[in-house]
């Protein structure tokens, strides 16, 4: 029989997520994939799992999941105040749960987003070689109230032997973003190139798993456009308008503005843990 | 471009002379780094190879890729397909024809047979899955985006947007004009290579009355429509 567990209430932004959908960006499909892949990875690793199996992602605030059979979890990344039929619980940490137990989520107290593996992780649909929700590309792009997600059958010879692992603060707190230069670096000034790595960018309210805009004007450069090339999670753009956008996870596989920096992979980690109104700088790697 | 792709970049424009090339070497170099590879993604005037950070360094992608290049055979000679593709541009779908025709001031059926006439360049597919970015529309039919976009602009919509024309291969916003509808599907997802057309390859219009795009629609949906396609050059 295969197991099941029954969302009660869904959350702000709740999705399924693996290491994202490799080998198809020439047809236009997007990479997609785990925003925060260290806080994924960590998930798995703690329940013995294959580090790039499916999690559910889970934005600022947390959806109830009722278990209707028994199975192992860990709750990694942000800390949402997760509890387990009320009581709270640690993160990092792996707790067996039983049919009928409730997981629910309280209080953001840091971050932004926190991933819920399960033993043998999540066993929904898989399109194009990854379970990453997308629009078009599977059924669902969002986890919705009511909807039944099949999960890995649970093996009782399964020990948890992992201990309570601490995760770096700096994973959360720091505001220093790592970048490479961009393809298209070179058409900023002095200048420019002097306030990019000196100043403080907020983040906008439109920030999602496309991409997140930064609040304050940059510069308004002459070239503003490129013809139309790859772009990849991580691009920052500049904007016609002189605005920054840093793509994510879910991001186009090509555009049309200058991609004056690259964010490196933990760089795009870190960023996925921040939300509006953060403050973050750039410096060169 | 970063630590895992390296952006391999031709001179800023749109040429047919840099597709071949991108094209030409695109299949030269996937061979040759097949078990490093994970996407070698072409555009109007890049390629941006995909590779596994944990079989080979950057550095050495890099020299490999420069080797390769050098090696590159100008005579290799590389055929690619013509598809047909059907397209209705009969009122229901044509929804912005009226508007082109009255300000270009050119008859309705004088800018389908245009659109028609012209053999289209595939440079690469990007935006949407499945959206082909399109070279060659002919300067007389060229028409600016419109100034506020669409809500929701039906799959298969077939437009123009100033020198560019393309098909919508699912529901999206858009601020093309609409000029026609396309039966069949420009993205499977339930097919392995969800595209049937590759960067390189060339596209046709033909233009169906209602009566052949409700028949070959339903093939579609049964699957058992086969996209008209010929070896081209």
């Amino acid at each position: 029989m295969d197991n099941y567990i029954l969302i009660l209430f869904a959350g702000l932004q709740t999705t399924i997520q693996d290491l994202g959908r490799k080998g198809f960006r020439s047809y236009g499909v997007s990479i997609s994939g785990a925003m925060d892949k260290f806080s994924l990875i960590l998930a798995n690793k703690l329940l013995n799992n294959e580090e790039g199996l499916p999690a559910m992602e889970i934005t600022i605030s947390g959806p109830k999941i009722l278990f209707e059979n028994n199975t192992s979890i860990v709750v990694t990344g942000a800390n949402i105040s997760p509890k387990i039929n009320d009581k709270p619980i640690e993160l990092n940490l792996v707790y067996k749960v039983e049919a009928t137990d409730v997981l629910s989520f309280g209080k953001l107290i840091f971050g932004s987003r926190a991933y819920l593996g399960v033993k043998g992780g999540f066993k929904t649909e898989k399109k194009l070689n990854s379970y990453s929700y997308f629009n078009g590309i599977t059924s669902k792009n969002i986890v919705e109230k009511g909807d039944r997600l099949r999960i890995a059958n649970y093996n009782s010879e399964f020990k948890i032997t992992s201990s309570k692992v601490k995760v770096k603060e700096s994973h959360f707190k720091e505001n220093r973003l790592e970048v490479t230069k961009g393809p298209e670096f070179y058409r900023l000034s002095k200048k420019h190139r002097e306030i990019l790595f000196s100043k403080k960018f907020e983040i906008d309210n439109l920030n999602n798993r496309m991409g997140y805009q930064l609040k304050n004007k940059f510069f308004i450069i002459e070239k503003n456009e490129i013809i139309t090339s790859a772009v990849i999670p991580g691009t920052v753009q500049l904007t016609p308008s002189g605005k920054l956008i840093i793509l994510m996870r879910d991001c186009p596989t090509t555009g049309g503005y200058p991609r004056i920096l690259q964010l490196t992979d933990i760089a795009i980690n870190q960023l996925a843990q921040k939300k509006t109104g953060n403050k973050i700088e750039f410096y060169l790697k | 471009m970063g630590s895992i792709s390296v952006l391999i970049e031709w001179p800023q424009k749109i040429d047919n002379l840099i597709l071949k090339d991108i094209t030409l070497f695109k299949s030269v170099l996937q061979p040759e780094i097949k078990e490093v590879l994970l996407d070698a993604v072409p555009a109007y005037n890049s390629l941006t190879v995909f590779f596994d950070t944990s079989k080979i360094k950057y550095t050495a992608i890099v020299k490999n890729i420069k080797e390769i290049y050098k090696l590159n055979n100008q005579k290799l000679k590389i055929t690619s397909k013509l598809w047909k593709i059907p397209v209705c541009y009969e009122d229901k779908f044509g929804i912005d024809l009226d508007e082109i025709a009255k300000v270009k001031k050119i008859a309705k059926q004088k800018i389908i047979q245009i659109h028609c006439n012209t053999i289209y360049d595939v440079y690469f597919i990007g935006f949407l899955p499945g959206f082909l970015y399109l070279g060659g529309l002919s300067d007389k039919i060229h028409f600016k985006r419109k100034s506020k976009p669409r809500n929701k602009i039906i799959k298969g919509s077939v437009g123009i947007a100033g020198n560019q024309t393309g098909i919508y291969p699912r529901e999206s916003p858009g601020g093309w004009n609409i000029i026609g509808n396309s039966p069949i599907n420009f993205f499977d997802i339930n097919i392995e290579t969800p595209c049937f057309a590759n960067s390189g390859d060339k596209i046709q219009f033909i233009s169906i009355n209602k009566k052949e795009y409700t028949e070959i629609k339903k093939q579609v949906n049964e699957g058992i429509y086969l996209i008209k396609s010929e070896t081209y050059g």
